[in-house]
């Protein structure tokens, strides 16, 4: 398994978790409007807090907004440029 | 300086009479009977104010926001109610504005508002959300030939029985989550209110707020072509919160004038004396300019983070700052006007003297329901768990 579907992997488990999807988050693609989905903004706040402790990172402000958690493809690039600030 | 510095002044003094001549005498009236303030919202027509925020190119006063802020400080001054009307209306054309430039429909539309001076209410609350304007039950149900239907029972529409168009919020489609929401214009002739409570509420009783169920049929074109969640989050949220703190603040300092006026004239009995009451007045004063500057730096950055990035306005960080500006100002707006009856006592109290702040009182304590404070905690609470630097 690479590097990015790895990533991916656990993304989607943090947003099945806490994402309170009214469908299967395996029922979701990447790149689908996760909010469109029936995510609420509360739970995305619980997706953001999952994925801090998950990943170990923190999203500054300018990355605290609906867009950069509007589908799994989306976290995915954000997480990616955080990891690239950190090295 | 600038042309259009000129033109704001211009602008604001057409307001500021408006506000002494028009709006100022039957402000009680309006009160007392909780009627529409027609006459006042007449004369905004005349002046065309309800363009205010409409592009020059396209027939409006291409008035800046800091302006028509002014604007709702000035007519809250005078007469609260006005001055929602005209705040409420300015805010659903700022989202149009700001949210529809790709359309050519919208674009037709607020050429329309400019020139027929068009009055837009809203229809944002609905029963049964808990008061969660990022929800909706009702949706948006298709039909026949591009057209499309709605039914949505709503607890409040202010001014909707007076208005010439309806701004809707609705879920996208019968099948959609309640949060991927659309907005859509209807005229008169396209939608009917069936009126479902009375309205004799404590204030701001001239918005003539009472709950309807709306019903319409209309062009899909008249959906704002973008999801509702950004012009709630970059616009509709934040500038009803600015707009409305400006009125509360213009309601606010009209009765700090009045217990001034009270003083100076006990002052003026004994001109040897400090009034006992000259010392809560500067106390007062102190609660008014705190009131003051939480307003005028919320407009103030909002300005300068929308000029810089658009899209800042979404972060959580503003979301917090803008939600907090309505919180503060609606719980501080009526302190200032509870501070200033009890300066001016009895006379302050009563309805009918030069130094009544009943109204202002009234009017104020509305501030803390519009979008329900509670419910602005409860979401500032959610977002503070991850939001770093606020």
């Amino acid at each position: 398994m690479s590097d990015r579907q790895d990533l991916t992997r656990r993304i989607r488990q943090v947003v099945g978790e806490h994402g309170h999807l009214p469908v299967d988050i395996a029922t979701i693609d990447d790149d689908s409007d996760l909010f469109q989905a029936g995510m609420t903004s509360h739970a995305s706040v619980n997706v953001m807090l999952g994925l801090e402790s998950e990943f170990d990172v923190e999203f500054p402000d300018a990355m605290l907004k609906r867009s950069v958690f509007e589908s799994v493809r989306a976290i995915r690039s954000a997480l990616e440029q955080l990891q690239v600030v950190a090295a | 300086m600038t042309l259009a510095i000129e033109r704001d002044q211009g602008f604001l003094d057409a307001i500021r009479r408006i506000a002494d001549e028009v709006a100022a005498p039957h402000a009680d009236d309006v009160d007392r009977s909780a009627r529409f303030p027609v006459e006042t919202i007449e004369a905004l027509k005349t002046e065309g104010a309800l363009g205010a925020l409409i592009p020059t190119e396209l027939g409006g006063g291409g008035e800046s926001l800091e302006t028509v802020a002014d604007a709702c400080f000035e007519l809250g001054r005078r007469c609260g109610a006005s001055a929602m009307v005209f705040a409420m209306h300015s805010i659903m054309v700022a989202s149009i504005v700001r949210h529809a430039d790709g359309s050519p429909w919208f674009q037709d539309y607020l050429r329309r508002v400019a020139r027929d001076q068009r009055l837009v209410a809203s229809v944002t609350s609905e029963v049964g959300t808990g008061g969660d304007l990022g929800r909706s039950i009702a949706a948006v149900t298709p039909g026949a030939d591009g057209r499309a239907t709605f039914e949505k029972q709503a607890p409040t529409v202010s001014y909707g029985e007076y208005a010439d168009d309806l701004m809707t919020t609705l879920r996208r489609s019968p099948d959609a989550e309640p949060g991927d929401q659309v907005a859509v214009i209807t005229s008169r002739d396209e939608h009917t209110l069936e009126q479902t409570a009375t309205w004799d509420p404590l204030g701001m009783r001239g918005t003539c707020s009472p709950g309807f169920i709306v019903r319409a049929e209309f062009p899909v074109e008249q959906l704002l072509p973008v999801p509702l969640a950004g012009v709630l989050t970059q616009s509709m949220v934040p500038i009803s919160h600015i707009l409305w703190s400006h009125l509360w603040l213009g309601i606010a300092t009209d009765a700090f004038d009045r217990a001034r006026a009270f003083v100076k004239a006990q002052a003026k009995g004994r001109p040897d004396q400090l009034p006992p009451t000259a010392t809560r007045l500067s106390q007062l004063m102190s609660e008014l300019s705190l009131l003051r500057a939480e307003v005028r730096n919320g407009l103030r950055e909002f300005v300068e983070a929308d000029e810089e990035d658009r899209e800042s306005l979404s972060t959580m960080a503003s979301i917090l700052r803008f939600n907090n500006l309505k919180i503060a100002a609606s719980e501080q707006a009526p302190r200032v006007c509870q501070g200033a009856m009890s300066v001016c006592g009895i006379v302050g109290y009563k309805n009918d003297t030069p130094f009544s702040v009943g109204r202002h009182l009234r009017d104020t304590m509305s501030a803390c329901l519009m979008v329900a404070n509670d419910r602005i905690h409860q979401t500032n609470a959610s977002l503070l768990l991850i939001a770093k630097d606020v």
